[in-house]
C-alpha cells in the first residue's frame, strides 16, 4: 500500500514536472504583459517536433552529417530546441502581438490573436507534416532502478530534476538580476516604465525567449518520455497548464510551479483510485472548487481596483 | 404599417424557404446550410451577451450546447420514439409535433440551471479568471457525458431521426427546417429585447465599469446571473436543434473547437453589436462550405501547375489554418470586427424607420 502511494507519487511529481515547466511560461508572459498566451501549449507542441527534427539530424537519420551518440545528441539538442522554439515564440511577439500592443488595443484582441496563433501553428502543423505520429528516437537507453519496490527510470529523474532547476533558475533571474527587476517593473506600471529608460520591448522579447525556451525543453523531455509526438499533444496540455497556472496564482512563478505539481498529483490519484476516463471531470471539478473559494488562486495577490 | 416590416419579411423568407424545400428547388446539400446557419446564429448571438456586452471572457458555449443537445435528444427520443435505450415511446408519436417546442425549452432550460456553473463564481472573479472557469465548466460537462455509459458515453448518442419521422407521419413538412427558422427568430427577439431593456443596459454599464455601475443602483450580481442563464440557455437550444438536424450526438463536437468557432463569430461580427453577430454567423458559415469546395480546386491546380510534390494533397485542414489567419489579419487591421460597437440601424440610418424599436 505504502509502496504503491510512494510510486504514484513520483509519477505524480513527473506528470506535474511537465505542467510546472508549460505553467512557468504562461506565468512569465502573463506576469509581464498580463496576456494569456493561449499559443503557449501549442509552442510546447513545436517544441517536440524541433526536438525531434534536431535529434534526428545529429543522430544521422536523414544522412545530412554523420550520427552522434546518444548522450552527446542529448547534450546539443536541449540547447539548440530552446533556441529554435524561442525563435518561434518571439517570432509570434513580432508578427502578431506587438502590433497590436503599439496600436494600444483592447487587450482581448491580443488574447484572441493568440489563440488563434495557436490554432494556425496546430493545423499549419498538421496540414504540412500529415496526421500520422512520428515516434521519437531513443536517445539515452532507459535504466530501471528500484528502491523498496518502487521503480524509477533514470529519464523519470531527468525531468524531474529539470524542472525543479528551470523554478530556480527562472526565480533566480526575476527577483535576483536586473533584467528580473525590469520585468515586474512592466507588470507593475507599463507606462512608466520607458520613462526611466528601460527598453520596454526588448525586456518583453527577453521574456518571450525565456517562456518559449522552457517550452521547448518541456517538450523534449516529453517526447523523450512519450515517445510518440502529434499536431494536437499541444492542446489538452497547454489548457491544463494554463489551468494549473491559473490555480497557483497567475503572474506568480512559486505559484505556478506549484501549480503545475498540485494538478499532476490531482490527476495522478484519480487515476490510481477511480477509473481513469474520470480523471478530467475530477481535477477539473476541484480546480473549480479552489478558484471558487480563492478567486485569485493559491498564491496570487488580489489587484485592488482603484475608482 | 412600417413597422409590420420586419415580420413581414421574415414571414416572406420563411414561406419562401418552405416552398423552395418542398418542391425540391433548395437541395439537401442547401437545407443543412441553412440550418447550421440559423444554430450558428444563435450560438454567436448568445455567446454576443457575454463576450460582446457583458466583456467577460468565456471559452466554453460549446459545454452549454452539449447539455442542450443531449437533455433535449434524451426528452424527445424518450417521449417520441422507439430506441434501445428506452425502449417504446412513452407519449404516442403523434404528439411529437405539438410537444417538440417544449422538449427544446426542457433543453434550454437545463444548459442555463449548468450555466450556473459559471454565473455564482462571477460574481466575485472576472477577466482571466472567469475564463479559466468557463473553460473549466465545458470540459466538466464534456467529461460527464462521457462517463454516463447509459447514454452512450463517449460513442454518442442517436435516435433522434425516429423523432424527425414521427412529424413527418403527422405532416409532411420540413419540420426541422421550421424549428430551426423559428428558433433563431425566437433567440435574436429575446436577445434585443433582453439588451434593449432597461435591466439589459445593465450589461452594457457593467462591461464600461463595474463598480461605477454598482454605484449608479445596478444590481450587478443579478444582472450577472440572468445575462449568463440568458446566454448560456439560448445555447442550450441551438445545441437541442443541432443534435436533432444531425439525429446524432457526440460529445467529441462540444470542444475548445467549437467554441472557438464561435468566439470567432462572434469577434468578426463585433463585439457587443447584435447585427454583427448574426451577419458574421451567416459569413463564416457559407466560408466554411464554400472553403471546401475551394481546396479541392486549389489541389487541381497547383498539382496541375506542379508547384507542389505529387505526394502531397492540399485537403481541408487547410481550411483551419487559413480560417485563424483570416481573423489574426481582422484583429491587425480592422480590430473592431465588422460592425464595431454599432448595429445595421447605426450604419445606414435609413433601416431605421422601417422598425419602431427604442434603440
Amino acid at each position: 500500500m505504502l509502496q504503491s502511494f510512494l510510486q504514484n507519487i513520483l509519477n505524480a511529481l513527473q506528470w506535474g514536472s511537465f505542467y510546472s515547466l508549460i505553467a512557468l511560461g504562461y506565468c512569465l508572459v502573463y506576469g509581464v504583459l498580463l496576456l494569456i498566451n493561449f499559443a503557449h501549449g501549442d509552442i510546447f507542441m513545436v517544441g517536440a517536433y524541433i526536438a525531434f527534427f534536431v535529434s534526428m539530424v545529429l543522430l544521422g537519420k536523414y544522412g545530412a552529417m554523420a550520427g552522434l551518440p546518444g548522450w552527446l545528441v542529448l547534450t546539443l539538442a536541449v540547447p539548440l530546441t530552446m533556441i529554435l522554439t524561442a525563435v518561434v515564440g518571439v517570432t509570434l511577439e513580432r508578427i502578431a502581438y506587438r502590433p497590436l500592443r503599439r496600436k494600444g488595443v483592447n487587450r482581448l484582441y491580443v488574447v484572441i490573436t493568440a489563440l488563434m496563433c495557436g490554432l494556425i501553428l496546430e493545423n499549419g502543423n498538421l496540414a504540412l507534416l500529415g496526421a500520422s505520429r512520428k515516434s521519437f528516437p531513443t536517445l539515452i537507453p532507459v535504466q530501471v532502478y528500484t528502491f523498496f519496490g518502487i521503480t524509477v527510470t533514470n529519464i523519470k529523474l531527468m525531468v524531474i530534476g529539470v524542472a525543479f532547476l528551470s523554478f530556480l533558475l527562472l526565480h533566480f533571474i526575476v527577483t535576483r538580476t536586473k533584467i528580473g527587476m525590469a520585468m515586474r517593473a512592466i507588470s507593475y506600471d507599463r507606462f512608466a516604465v520607458p520613462l526611466m529608460g528601460i527598453p520596454a520591448d526588448t525586456i518583453i522579447v527577453f521574456t518571450f525567449v525565456l517562456g518559449s525556451g522552457f517550452a521547448g525543453l518541456a517538450g523534449l523531455f516529453f517526447a523523450m518520455t512519450y515517445p510518440v509526438i502529434d499536431p494536437y499533444m499541444g492542446a489538452l496540455i497547454g489548457w491544463k497548464a494554463f489551468i494549473a497556472a491559473v490555480v497557483g496564482g497567475i503572474g506568480s512563478i512559486p505559484g505556478a510551479f506549484a501549480g503545475g505539481f498540485l494538478l499532476g498529483f490531482v490527476e495522478i490519484m484519480v487515476v490510481a483510485f477511480f477509473p481513469s476516463t474520470f480523471r478530467d471531470l475530477i481535477a477539473f471539478s476541484i480546480l473549480l472548487l479552489i478558484l471558487s473559494i480563492r478567486p485569485t488562486g493559491l498564491f496570487g495577490v488580489a489587484r485592488r481596483t482603484k475608482i | 404599417m412600417k413597422r409590420l416590416t420586419v415580420p413581414a419579411l421574415l414571414a416572406a423568407i420563411f414561406a419562401v424557404l418552405l416552398w423552395a424545400t418542398m418542391t425540391g428547388v433548395l437541395n439537401a446539400y442547401w437545407q443543412s446550410v441553412i440550418m447550421f446557419m440559423g444554430v450558428n446564429v444563435i450560438l454567436a448571438t448568445s455567446l454576443n451577451i457575454i463576450n460582446g456586452n457583458m466583456g467577460e471572457f468565456s471559452c466554453g458555449h460549446a459545454g452549454f450546447m452539449a447539455v442542450g443537445a443531449y437533455v433535449s435528444s434524451l426528452l424527445s427520443v424518450a417521449l417520441f420514439a422507439k430506441s434501445a435505450v428506452f425502449g417504446d415511446p412513452l407519449l404516442s408519436p403523434d404528439l411529437a409535433v405539438w410537444l417538440f417546442p417544449l422538449v427544446l425549452l426542457a433543453g434550454s432550460l437545463a444548459a442555463s440551471v449548468v450555466g450556473l456553473l459559471v454565473a455564482i463564481p462571477s460574481f466575485k472573479t472576472r477577466g482571466d479568471y472567469l475564463a479559466i472557469i468557463t473553460i473549466a465548466a465545458s470540459y466538466i460537462v464534456k467529461s460527464t457525458i462521457e462517463n454516463i455509459g447509459v447514454i452512450g458515453g463517449a460513442r454518442g448518442f442517436m435516435g433522434m431521426t425516429g423523432v424527425m419521422n414521427a412529424m413527418n407521419d403527422t405532416a409532411k413538412l420540413p419540420w426541422i427546417l421550421i424549428w430551426v427558422f423559428l428558433g433563431t427568430v425566437f433567440s435574436v427577439c429575446v436577445i434585443r429585447r433582453f439588451i434593449y431593456s432597461t435591466f439589459g443596459k445593465g450589461v452594457d454599464a457593467i462591461c464600461q465599469d463595474e463598480i461605477a455601475a454598482e454605484i449608479m443602483s445596478v444590481n450587478t450580481d443579478r444582472v450577472k446571473l440572468v445575462a449568463f442563464m440568458v446566454s448560456c440557455g439560448l445555447a442550450g437550444l441551438a445545441g437541442g436543434l443541432f443534435a436533432h438536424i444531425l439525429g446524432y450526438v457526440n460529445p467529441g463536437t462540444f470542444t475548445i473547437l467549437k467554441s472557438t468557432e464561435i468566439m470567432v463569430m462572434v469577434y468578426l461580427g463585433g463585439m457587443g453589436s447584435l447585427s454583427g453577430s448574426v451577419l458574421a454567423a451567416i459569413l463564416m458559415t457559407l466560408l466554411i462550405e464554400y472553403l471546401r469546395d475551394a481546396f479541392g480546386f486549389i489541389n487541381t491546380f497547383l498539382h496541375y501547375i506542379s508547384v507542389i510534390p505529387d505526394s502531397y494533397e492540399v485537403t481541408q485542414v487547410w481550411k483551419w489554418v487559413l480560417i485563424p489567419l483570416l481573423l489574426v489579419l481582422l484583429m491587425q487591421f480592422r480590430p473592431e470586427g465588422i460592425m464595431g460597437r454599432r448595429e445595421l440601424a447605426d450604419v445606414f440610418p435609413g433601416l431605421r424607420k422601417f422598425y419602431k424599436f427604442k434603440g
